[in-house]
């Protein structure tokens, strides 16, 4: 399976994400902003990070870069695209998944492990996965997600609902919202689940000795989905 | 020809900055505060000397980049 990682500047989780991919089997390849053409890729992930150092609003310039036109088609034709923390600030700057994340509902940057519920499992992210709670970490300023009333409404109907925060058995409740994230919301899919968007890191959950091991799950189980 | 822009936030999302703003005005003893908003502001000098025409250039920027219309609201302040 063949991956390939956009490198903005100012993207720092990037290498993080590229380790990942390798360790569970994907041929991953780093691509820069500027270039025009992705590479043949099963899977393209927009990494963490600061991409143009948060400049206007965060994600709002790598949305309007030149490698963006290429993962737009790609996600167009129904490639699966992955945005992870920046890179999902990134995918709602573009249109392609609705919304925005907003500042904080505390004014903090929040660098923690958080449990999510994964809301819907009929998708090439979580099918067959073995756990229904992810212990995953977060490191955010901009993290609380918001849409208008229409665009939740048809989210909901349309099950494009990928994350949630909650506690560790997944009771989903406003006190382990860690960031005032409209519903709990931590991550979210496209109308057809190809894309998806998420704060969590999975890539940084992936040595069981170092953080913990539901980023390998996340990545072993997406890997045997693509096969 | 100079065109300014105001980028604000729509009424109904969280300003947790501005909130902030307001509080530390408070600590400062600046009171009768009632809400504080946090906004930005854009001079753009542009080289097009038809008014109307720059205007709508500006406008476009602010839809295609300089505003996010899910949460902000912008306004372009007309040239002299």
């Amino acid at each position: 399976m063949n991956s390939s990682v956009i490198v903005f500047p100012g993207s720092n989780c990037d290498r993080d994400i590229a380790i990942a991919l390798r360790k569970f089997g994907f041929k991953n390849k780093m691509i820069w902003h500027e270039d025009v053409e992705l590479p043949k890729s099963d899977l393209v992930v927009l990494p963490g990070g600061f991409s143009y150092g948060d400049y206007l609003r965060c994600g709002s310039m790598a949305s309007k870069s030149k490698i963006i036109q290429s993962v737009i088609k790609f996600a167009n034709s129904g490639g699966l695209l992955m945005g992870i923390c920046n890179g999902f600030q990134i995918l709602t700057e573009t249109s392609l998944l609705p919304g925005v994340l907003l500042r904080n509902k505390f004014s903090k940057f929040i660098c923690k492990n958080v449990f999510v519920k994964i809301n819907n499992i009929e998708n090439n992210y979580f099918k067959n996965i073995k756990k229904n709670v992810l212990n995953l970490h977060i490191a955010h300023n901009e993290g609380n997600y918001f849409c208008s009333g229409e665009q939740m409404k048809e989210m909901q109907e349309n099950n494009q609902i990928a994350l949630l925060y909650c506690d560790e058995k997944g009771e989903v409740n406003e006190k382990y919202n860690p960031n005032g994230s409209s519903k709990n919301i931590a991550g979210i899919f496209s109308r057809k689940k190809n894309i998806l968007g998420m704060m969590p890191h999975p890539e940084r959950m992936i040595e069981k000795y170092l953080s913990g091991e539901d980023g390998s799950l996340f990545f072993e189980n997406l890997l045997n989905n693509l096969k | 020809m100079k065109i300014a822009v105001i980028v604000t936030l729509k009424k109904d999302v969280l300003d947790p900055q501005g909130t902030t703003i307001k509080k530390t005005l408070e600590g400062m003893s600046f009171n009768n505060i009632n809400n504080i908003r946090q906004g930005k502001y854009f001079e753009i000098d542009i080289d097009e000397k038809n008014k109307k025409k720059a205007e709508e250039k500006v406008n476009e920027m602010c839809k295609k980049l300089l505003a996010n219309l899910v949460i902000e609201d912008y306004k372009v302040v007309k040239p002299e």
